[in-house]
């Protein structure tokens, strides 16, 4: 066990290297510069050549990724060419926003989906079963910013219930205030979340439903929801949470239109800025930051396969 | 019990519905909450020429100089100046009572030391600084600019109103290298910027700035009394258009400084929204030609293609809403000083068929020419395909190719040929005010070896009409040597105007005393009712 907790965090080493370098190589290869950004519209070729230099963009590749790295890891990320702060306050700054829609969605999501895949695989060709079915392909088709307009259209136009837009830090606000504003864009970002994870929980209960041991159990006298639960849930586990795991990703990229739709101050939305803008330290460092969180919930998930499945050895 | 707990229920579900129905953001008078155009990101003036960060630097800083809603250039913190008769000396006095944001006192070295920094970036300030000979602080509240020879651009160079903007700040922030951002955001201007509360792309803070002594008479334009009625105006960015209409109407917002054009006709019909315009002006659409390139190296071919060019189409296609579009064919903005139709063979109609012959003559053989398009930047996406489809029309072989503006900026700077990055015609649009002279208007930077604005053309005549131009102070001649300076560009076809159009903004019916200005909003003399 603790020997596979060395190997995987050794193994996240050369990984965040490779992404750092992808990363680097993509952008300095790309078309775009940010000194053309910053310089404007009126400014002239010479104008653009003394903010390259001033942003050490004028050095080579290999001795600007060398100076970046170094820096990383001294647990420095750079500074933000256009906001002249350090990447890591200006992630600091977002990651609230962030982490409170990602979590509550997941939460969310989770609460909702697990219970209604499990009763849909319980009652297979039922009514619910077939609910499930066409809500889990319109959440699938429907776009994140579509679900988005429609709740502001009926809870804060109509009904005047929800604010429109916007977020308030945890701190600043009374605990119903953070959850009110935060309401829309966890249904809106969930839902194709819920789709996934109820569609994952069906499947695997409704086979785990047919084996022997279940049929084992209900001889036994064992009531309908202990079956569901104690037997066919729990066997079930393994393929749910890897999905909810691999919905991170998901996650992240639906973080990146809700926070726009909603305009809420994230990081998703900060990453779309630092492209547009080719604010290549913060572009850097965010992708670096997504990278590890990837890495840990997959090793998060990996562990918990040992409490749900006690066959699994590492 | 099982009453106390229904009573229980009733009351935690009212406690719900009340909290649900509250607001979300005070209802306060003293408060101004608005949606600008993009986010902020650069804090320096004078480092960047984007537009938010100008209408920053209209908050935190204050100006020498600054335009009235008719064009004339009045004092700002200046309180009287004069000059000698031969034009060569100018003296200033500063009004009294200036200071900064961190308490200290706005004096002639900080002025000075502002001026160079701005001179060092701005192509006006680098036409102003390139003829000063000496600056003189005698005093504290006086100051002087000696010159080498007589010029009558002083005043109009301290008083220009768009990016770069002649800003003071203190000497210790104004020494900072001009290729590099100043580290604080210290002005004398009318509103503190509060650096606590900033996040880029999320909310921009100032508040009233206390000490700040407004001029006397009535504001006028980027002139007159900076009267501030709000301790605080908020910048909040949302960067969706229907989510800032929708926080418009309920209330979470006050204004939006831009309204996207296809908002503008159901905004207009909303209770409670009013569309006001505060840039008259406007914008003004331009298509650049390389004229270090062929085929574009060839006058004729530059003339024919502007000759395939219909100005309403550009309209139409891109504004959408015939009230805000404008048809203008000077270079100079239709509604400012210079604006001259006087244009030659550019009509701003197709002439197709005189265009075709003219490109038969020229000798163009079809080789493809780049035209590049900004995909991301919805204000001027549509225009780049209106010109490749008139293009064609008149018999060029158009090759469109699209990408993100900062893709487009960057590749616009090369130099180099097609098959290596380079680029024949790109199209983008100006604030009125960057254009309204030939000292501002980058198309008219044709300095020699390609030391000029994009497009690099060179044209030594016009350069040395920029030096007269500088020289004077009679407006007909002035204008003159404007109306010359076009006809110039056109015969030389340096670039095509392409109309004229207007952002107004959006506005909930209680908020009253949004100032006309020649391009930047300005957030003094307005009121919440």
């Amino acid at each position: 066990m603790l020997n596979f907790l060395v190997r995987r965090v050794l193994a996240v080493v050369p990984v965040l290297l490779v992404v750092s370098l992808v990363v680097f190589l993509i952008l300095r290869l790309a078309p775009g510069d940010p000194a053309a950004v910053i310089a404007g519209n009126s400014a002239t070729n010479a104008d653009i050549e003394q903010i390259r230099a001033a942003l050490n963009l004028d050095r080579p590749l290999p001795v600007q990724y060398g100076l970046w790295l170094a820096d990383v890891v001294r647990g420095d990320l750079g500074y933000s060419y256009f906001l002249n702060l350090p990447v890591t306050t200006l992630v600091e700054q977002r990651v609230e926003p962030t982490l409170a829609l990602a979590l509550g969605t997941l939460v969310f999501a989770v609460l909702l989906a697990v219970p209604l895949g499990t009763l849909a695989a319980w009652r297979m060709g039922g009514w619910l079963d077939r609910a499930l079915s066409v809500l889990s392909v319109a959440g699938f088709s429907v776009p994140v910013f579509v679900v988005g307009y429609v709740l502001i259209y009926f809870f804060a136009m109509q009904l005047d219930w929800l604010p429109v837009q916007g977020y308030r830090s945890f701190a600043e606000s009374s605990l119903w205030d953070w959850a009110r504003q935060l309401l829309m864009p966890w249904f809106a970002l969930g839902i194709i979340y819920i789709a996934l994870i109820a569609r994952v929980t069906r499947a695997s209960v409704s086979e785990a439903l047919t084996e022997d041991y279940i049929r084992t159990a209900r001889a036994k006298g064992l009531g309908e929801s202990a079956v569901l639960l104690r037997h066919a849930l729990a066997n079930a586990a393994v393929p749910i949470v890897t999905v909810i795991g691999i919905g991170v990703a998901l996650l992240i990229g639906g973080v990146v239109v809700t926070e726009t739709v909603f305009a809420i101050p994230g990081l998703g939305s900060f990453t779309v800025d630092a492209v547009l803008n080719r604010d290549f330290p913060v572009i850097q460092g965010l992708v670096l930051l997504f990278a590890v969180c990837y890495v840990v919930v997959n090793l998060l998930i990996d562990l918990s396969y040992l409490v749900l499945d006690p066959r699994i050895r590492y | 019990m099982r009453r106390r707990n229904l009573v229980s229920l009733v009351a935690a579900v009212g406690l719900a519905a009340s909290m649900l129905a509250t607001p979300s953001m005070a209802d306060d008078k003293r408060v101004l909450r608005v949606v600008p155009h993009s986010n902020l990101s650069v804090l320096d003036p004078i480092w960047t020429t984007a537009y938010i960060t100008r209408n920053y630097g209209y908050m935190v800083y204050d100006t020498l100089f600054s335009e009235d809603s008719k064009g004339r250039i009045r004092p700002q913190m200046v309180d009287t100046y004069t000059s000698t008769a031969d034009l060569k000396t100018w003296r200033f006095k500063l009004r009294p009572g200036l200071k900064f944001h961190d308490g200290a006192k706005v004096t002639s070295t900080d002025v000075v030391a502002s001026i160079k920094r701005w001179g060092a970036k701005d192509a006006f300030g680098g036409v102003l600084m390139a003829n000063v000979d000496s600056f003189d602080t005698p005093t504290e509240d006086h100051f002087v600019i000696k010159l080498k020879s007589p010029s009558g651009i002083v005043v109009d160079a301290l008083g220009k109103v768009s990016s770069n903007v002649p800003f003071i700040m203190p000497a210790r922030l104004a020494n900072t290298p001009a290729n590099e951002q100043v580290k604080e955001a210290i002005g004398s201007g009318p509103y503190k910027f509060v650096a606590d509360e900033f996040v880029s792309g999320s909310k921009v803070v100032f508040e009233k700035f206390a000490d700040y002594t407004p001029r006397t008479e009535a504001a006028d334009g980027l002139a007159g009394g900076k009267v501030v009625n709000f301790d605080r105006v908020e910048w909040v960015i949302i960067k969706d258009a229907e989510t800032a209409v929708n926080a418009l109407r309920a209330g979470e917002v006050d204004m939006i400084e831009q309204l996207p054009f296809e908002k503008y006709y159901s905004v207009k019909k909303m209770d409670g929204i009013k569309v006001e315009d505060y840039s008259p002006a406007g914008l003004q659409y331009i298509l650049r030609f390389n004229h270090t390139l062929p085929p574009f190296d060839n006058v004729k071919v530059r003339q024919a293609a502007m000759m395939a060019l219909t100005q309403a189409a550009f309209i139409k296609i891109q504004v959408g809403v015939p009230e805000l579009g404008r048809l203008c064919r000077s270079m100079y903005p239709c509604g400012t000083a210079y604006a001259d139709e006087n244009t030659g063979y550019f009509t701003g109609k197709a002439q197709i068929k005189k265009a075709r012959a003219l490109l038969k003559e020229s000798g163009y053989d079809g080789t493809p020419i780049v035209l590049m398009r900004p995909t991301d930047l919805s204000v001027i996406a549509k225009i780049p395909l209106v010109a490749e489809q008139q293009l064609k029309q008149a018999g060029f072989n158009v090759k469109l190719e699209q990408m993100d503006w900062a893709s487009l900026v960057a590749r616009r700077a090369k130099k180099d040929p097609i098959g290596q990055g380079g680029w024949n015609i790109f199209l983008t649009a100006w604030n009125a005010a960057d254009i309204a002279s030939p000292l501002t208007m980058a198309m008219f930077n044709v300095k020699a070896e390609g030391k000029g604005w994009f497009g690099w053309q060179e044209n030594a005549e016009i350069e040395s009409l920029k030096q007269k131009f500088a020289a004077t102070t009679d407006m007909g001649e002035k204008k003159n040597i404007a109306s010359t300076i076009q006809k110039i560009a056109f015969d030389t076809a340096s670039h095509a105007p392409l109309g004229q159009y207007r952002s107004p903004a959006a506005l909930r019916d209680n908020v009253v005393g949004l100032l006309q200005t020649a391009g930047p909003p300005v957030f003094w003399n307005m009121q919440k009712k």
